[in-house]
């Protein structure tokens, strides 16, 4: 069964089209990567998944069942590790797991459970009673990981999980969604790093204005166009920077 | 909107309160203490009887309306806009099962919370020093959570609609301060020009401190009329946060 699926999938803001029919088809178990340059429409296209945005005209499916319609029932099985830090920073890390836990009625001692299962998971075991500010920018994006796996999400969604990260906290991340790929969680991440999509995705879509303008595997991608993945997203989206 | 959900979002903004209240809650005592102390004692000396009660003893009930204001007004209008815009706590929260709705109804429920906390500490401690008449006091509590929650809603009103947070200082220059002063806590709106109580009367503070003075005296009946202005106002607010919620959040 398909996870997500996406059918002539339009967004509009305030007159100018985000995304202009879309579609996609996300299978249990993979990695699937949004490549493309700022603004194309990744980040909207994963806000309408995330039930965040209601699409303008099409339809999405989550788990089969619609996100304007379900809304709950969908982030329920959804974890969301956003691009920009929003942890709370009124609250100690261990804190932050616990009270996100309840948002999903994960019970009190079930939740202290599973949050230093979590910490441990993304190594921050030492850190829990620390204030979210005393934390480096690495650590804030692990715990944003430990964060989005409390609900033991089906589907995970990450928008540019390792951007400003230094290599070693880059590679922690990977290491992490390598992990969780290995447990058969669906993965569903941006990025600008072809690095990072050569190495983590079954299959990527590259987006250029609001359409998806090649979706396959990368090794597919790459015998298709010649050069690596960088020089076939240069080629395929080279046309904007012309424009 | 579902009622645990938005349960979920008082739960969290209580969790917060009670960590770090302990750093701010003497300081909430302080500014109703200084009306007390300054307008009741210090003025107090020059301003005779107030039908038939000292200066004091006059201002005190609408000490603890003003407060319950203020505490809910804040938290909805700066505390509600700090998480929605630097803190993005709203956007974590979202993605959660907890949908906006859920979120507003929170946030109002929260603000209406923090009235009744100041509401009822206030009133511990004006009656500490004697100034209460009536235990009849007490049965303003559920009335000044209803008051409470149309002050959150007007909050959350502004904190939709304003594109920066100075733009607060228009708010509570414009409304929250002429609505303090001509509520009748400092003095009976009678004294004043028709068009003052005339324009007061649709002020919910002015209710409130009606409300909080009568129960404080130990009466009924001159607080009929504004407890079903209460009641029928948070209902006629009541789609306007989540409308306009709706519309700053989900462009």
């Amino acid at each position: 069964m398909d996870i997500v699926k996406a059918q002539g999938l339009i967004k509009d803001y305030n007159g100018l089209r985000a995304v202009d029919g879309v579609d996609i088809a996300i299978r249990q178990g993979e990695c699937f990567g949004f490549l493309g340059p700022n603004g194309a429409g990744k980040t909207t296209v994963m806000r309408i998944i995330s039930c965040f945005l209601p699409p303008t005209a099409g339809s999405v499916t989550v788990f089969g069942m619609d996100v304007t319609m379900h809304p709950s029932l969908v982030k329920s099985r959804i974890g969301i590790m956003p691009q920009d830090n929003n942890l709370d920073p009124d609250l100690s890390v261990f804190e932050n797991l616990m009270v996100y836990a309840r948002y999903f009625d994960i019970q009190k001692k079930d939740a202290v459970r599973l949050a230093r299962v979590l910490l441990e998971f993304v190594e921050l075991q030492d850190k829990a009673d620390v204030k979210i500010e005393q934390l480096s920018g690495g650590m804030k994006h692990r715990l944003l990981l430990a964060r989005a796996l409390v609900n033991n999400p089906d589907l995970l969604i990450l928008d540019e999980p390792t951007t400003g990260l230094d290599p070693h906290s880059r590679r922690a991340v990977w290491d992490k969604l390598n992990h969780l790929k290995f447990q058969n969680t669906t993965l569903l991440l941006t990025t600008h790093y072809m690095e990072e999509a050569e190495k983590l995705c079954d299959r990527v879509a590259i987006m250029d204005s609001g359409r998806i303008v090649a979706v396959d595997t990368p090794a597919n991608l790459m015998a298709a166009h010649g050069g690596n993945l960088e020089d076939v997203y240069l080629i395929l989206t080279g046309r904007s920077l012309a424009d | 909107m579902q009622i645990k959900r938005a349960f979920r979002v008082w739960q969290r903004h209580w969790t917060v309160y009670t960590k770090l209240y302990k750093t701010s809650f003497a300081l909430n005592f302080a500014e109703p203490a200084l009306y007390l102390v300054a307008m009741g004692l210090g003025l107090g000396t020059f301003v005779k009887d107030i039908h038939g009660q000292p200066y004091i003893r006059f201002i005190a009930p609408g000490i603890i309306a003003s407060s319950s204001m203020f505490a809910a007004v804040y938290e909805c209008t700066y505390g509600t806009y700090i998480r929605m815009t630097f803190q993005k706590t709203f956007d974590a929260i979202l993605a959660t099962p907890v949908n906006l709705d859920d979120l507003v109804a929170g946030e109002l429920i929260w603000g209406a919370t923090k009235s009744v906390i100041f509401g009822i500490t206030i009133t511990i401690v004006i009656a500490f020093f004697g100034l209460v008449d009536s235990p009849l006091i007490v049965l303003a509590i559920p009335l000044i959570f209803l008051c409470g929650l149309i002050f959150a809603e007007i909050s959350v009103i502004f904190a939709a609609i304003v594109p920066g947070i100075d733009s607060f200082s228009y708010f509570y220059t414009l409304f929250m301060t002429p609505m303090f002063l001509f509520s009748g806590i400092f003095f009976p709106l009678d004294a004043m020009p028709h068009l003052v109580t005339d324009i007061a009367v649709f002020t919910p503070l002015y209710h409130l401190v009606n409300i909080c003075r009568t129960f404080s005296e130990g009466t009924f009946t001159g607080s009929v009329w504004s407890t079903v202005w209460i009641i029928v106002v948070v209902s006629l607010l009541a789609p306007f946060p989540f409308r306009l919620m709706r519309k700053r959040i989900i462009p």
